[in-house]
């Protein structure tokens, strides 16, 4: 490709806007469904309930330690699908991209989001691009949306927490807020934190595989474990216990979050999930989760309790006891 | 076992813990200054696991917290100067002023910049040379060497368009004006750790020698706080108050000379009002007369209107550990993270947001 940087021309719909989806778009995301080049993408559907998500990624900065917007992107969408038990069919990729972005920087993203959605096993099927002023937009927003099959038998929701549950999380937590914070605030650490950014559909199955009576499942993102739980707590209306002890932190993002003020339990995560379930269940989805590479480091992180319904609490290190509250404003500037 | 979590380590802990649950003595009111202090202890459940005789009490330690309304106002005027850019901490984006807070003057496209660091003013001075750079200063004397490095980096870098709005304070004026007012009881005092590793430990000396009181000087870590808290019951119960470092791994006795000497170089003393108290006689921290060219003060001269308090908030009483959070009606309901009345409620180091966060029951 000959331009060197984004011109508001490649989002004309003119030739330059059909160069770069021929030359850069096309070629990477290659695949049945796009080659079928009308403006929706068809497929055949199994049989099963419909699961459908969308999330747009505005990360600063675009390249952080361990991945980009464009891992994020596809990641993000695919775990928005995977917590719900559905098996992704697809994904849709918009673009909002700067007047003046780097070619070379947008290749970089492209080339991460094919490997991405390659190593997924699931399909760009269909995408979008548009270009504004500079000023606009801060260099690349990406939205993308999923479809995906909720096989028979599975029925995960949020409001479906009940008193015994155990709450399991997959592994260690605050790895994507810190990768990204230190990055912003130009901080090195000895060993470097990297984000957790990882597709999270095969571990799920490989959970609803041992048992499809899991309660709730939901990826902590955004507001991270804390606000995550809280927010199953309140639609649950039921209480969740943490324990202190039990929660996996590295040393490095224990280490960074006291450097900088930050609460391992309010970072967002990118390739983590919580789940809640009966409690004869935990310890075989566990073993299940444990096999995996993405469920490596998964443990029991609390259970779910009758009294005091919406609240979570926490049994601290030394033995005392408080509140996890949600996150509230913006403890983070953009993260994902 | 990482350095760090050795000082969360629950089997460590339960020693400490035992020890102070054994100890027999009367009630014993402990006081954190440090707002620090204050979210550690809540953090990691403190105070629910102290013996029914202890009472542990929030002081006046947050520097956010202890800001007057009068110098947010100045602020927020600062930044509605033509031409200048203000930069500040993020912790005091959210502190309502008399009319507005700082993130509201920003949202109406007035330029305020947060910095992590006063280095980073100095370095949207030097990129910025056509605008006029105020830093928004705020902090106790752990703060103020990193105020003092900017002034002298600006002036050795001649950069003309950096000025520093000094509300810097110093905490143990503003500690034994507490004490002086006697509206509340303090049999001990944890003291703090980061300001004690600036001005040494030595300083706080004057609580056992003149007033009598325990303290021991602390860290933020969970087993720093039992290891100071069980310190000051043993002075209180053997009725031998002394000062005790427990935190000897940073703060030496005579604190750190060069970065308090940059302080004294650059600053002098001058009154200072504190939220709370008022005026507090050399409690704050001016820009010396040879420092003047990066004196906010001197080259911005401004006529503020009387600043006024929200009549609902009792942070004033709250600073001064004669009320608790829960005890001011608009708590949780009139007064949230989202929309506080006073500082105490959107400060990290806030004890209405800590109690809001940590300890609040279902509202």
């Amino acid at each position: 490709m000959s331009d060197t940087h984004i011109l508001l021309a490649h989002g004309s719909g003119g030739t330059r806007m059909h160069a770069l989806i021929r030359d850069l778009f096309l070629p990477a995301f290659d695949n049945p469904y796009l080659r079928q080049g009308n403006d929706q993408a068809l497929f055949e559907t199994p049989s099963g309930r419909i699961a459908f998500t969308t999330d747009s990624y505005v990360v600063q900065p675009v390249i952080f330690p361990g991945g980009s917007i464009g891992e994020l992107a596809v990641h993000g969408t695919i775990n928005d699908l995977a917590v719900g038990g559905a098996r992704p069919l697809g994904l849709s990729v918009g673009m909002i991209l700067e007047e003046g972005l780097e070619m070379s920087l947008l290749e970089d993203i492209v080339r991460r989001m094919k490997a991405a959605s390659e190593e997924a096993g699931v399909p760009i099927v269909t995408g979008d691009t548009k270009v504004v002023e500079r000023g606009s937009c801060d260099k690349i927003f990406i939205n993308t949306s999923g479809v995906g099959i909720v096989p028979e038998g599975v029925n995960i929701d949020g409001a479906a927490a009940r008193q015994g549950d155990a709450v399991i999380i997959s592994g260690s937590i605050g790895d994507h807020g810190v990768a990204v914070m230190s990055e912003r605030r130009g901080v090195q650490f000895s060993t470097p934190v990297v984000s957790d950014t990882q597709p999270l559909h095969k571990l799920v199955r490989r959970m609803l595989g041992v048992t499809k009576d899991i309660h709730v499942m939901r990826d902590p993102t955004r507001g991270g474990v804390a606000t995550t739980l809280n927010e199953i707590a309140g639609q649950s209306r039921v209480g969740i216990e943490i324990d202190e002890e039990a929660l996996p932190v590295s040393d490095e993002v224990n280490g960074a979050c006291d450097l900088l003020g930050l609460d391992p339990l309010y970072l967002a995560n990118e390739g983590k999930l919580i789940a809640i379930l009966p409690d004869e269940h935990a310890e075989s989805v566990l073993d299940a989760m444990r096999a995996t590479p993405e469920g490596a480091g998964a443990c029991r992180i609390g259970r779910v309790v009758e009294d005091r319904p919406g609240i979570v609490r926490m049994n601290t290190g030394i033995g005392g006891s408080r509140i996890v509250n949600v996150l509230s404003g913006e403890m983070l500037p953009r993260i994902c | 076992m990482s350095l760090l979590a050795s000082f969360r380590d629950s089997a460590r802990a339960k020693p400490i813990l035992e020890r102070i649950r054994a100890r027999s003595g009367g009630p014993a009111s402990i006081m954190e200054f440090c707002g620090g202090h204050t979210v550690a202890i809540f953090r990691s459940g403190i105070r629910s696991v102290m013996p029914g005789r202890v009472r542990m009490l929030s002081g006046p330690g947050c520097p956010v917290c202890v800001t007057s309304n009068a110098d947010l106002d100045r602020a927020a005027a600062l930044a509605k100067l033509p031409g200048v850019i203000l930069a500040t901490y993020g912790d005091m984006l959210k502190v309502p002023g008399s009319h507005e807070s700082l993130a509201e003057v920003k949202a109406q496209g007035y330029p305020v910049e947060v910095v992590y660091s006063t280095l980073d003013a100095l370095k949207l001075a030097a990129a910025h040379p056509d605008r006029e750079i105020v830093f928004f200063g705020i902090g106790f004397e752990t703060t103020a060497p990193a105020a003092a490095a900017a002034v002298l980096q600006a002036e050795a870098k001649k950069l003309r368009n950096f000025s520093l709005c000094s509300v810097m304070k110093l905490t143990i004026p503003g500690a034994k004006a507490l004490l002086s007012m006697g509206e509340v009881n303090v049999d001990g005092v944890i003291g703090p750790g980061h300001v004690a590793s600036i001005i040494g430990a030595d300083a706080w000396r004057f609580l056992p020698d003149e007033h009598g009181i325990p303290v021991a000087i602390s860290g933020f870590e969970p087993l720093d706080l039992l290891a100071a808290t069980d310190a000051i019951l043993g002075m209180i119960d053997d009725g031998a108050p002394d000062l005790v470092n427990t935190y000897s791994r940073i703060v030496r006795p005579e604190g750190n000379r060069k970065a308090w000497g940059a302080v004294e170089r650059v600053f002098e003393l001058r009154g200072a009002s504190w939220r709370g108290f008022g005026d507090i006689p050399a409690s704050g921290l001016a820009l010396r007369e040879e420092f003047a060219a990066f004196d906010a003060d001197r080259r911005f001269p401004l006529d503020i209107p009387p600043s006024e308090e929200h009549p609902a908030c009792r942070c004033g009483e709250v600073l001064r550990g004669v009320a608790e959070p829960t005890d001011c009606t608009a708590f949780g309901t009139a007064c949230t993270p989202e929309h506080p009345l006073g500082p105490c409620m959107v400060s990290s180091e806030g004890s209405c947001a800590a109690y809001y966060h940590y300890k609040r029951q279902a509202v």
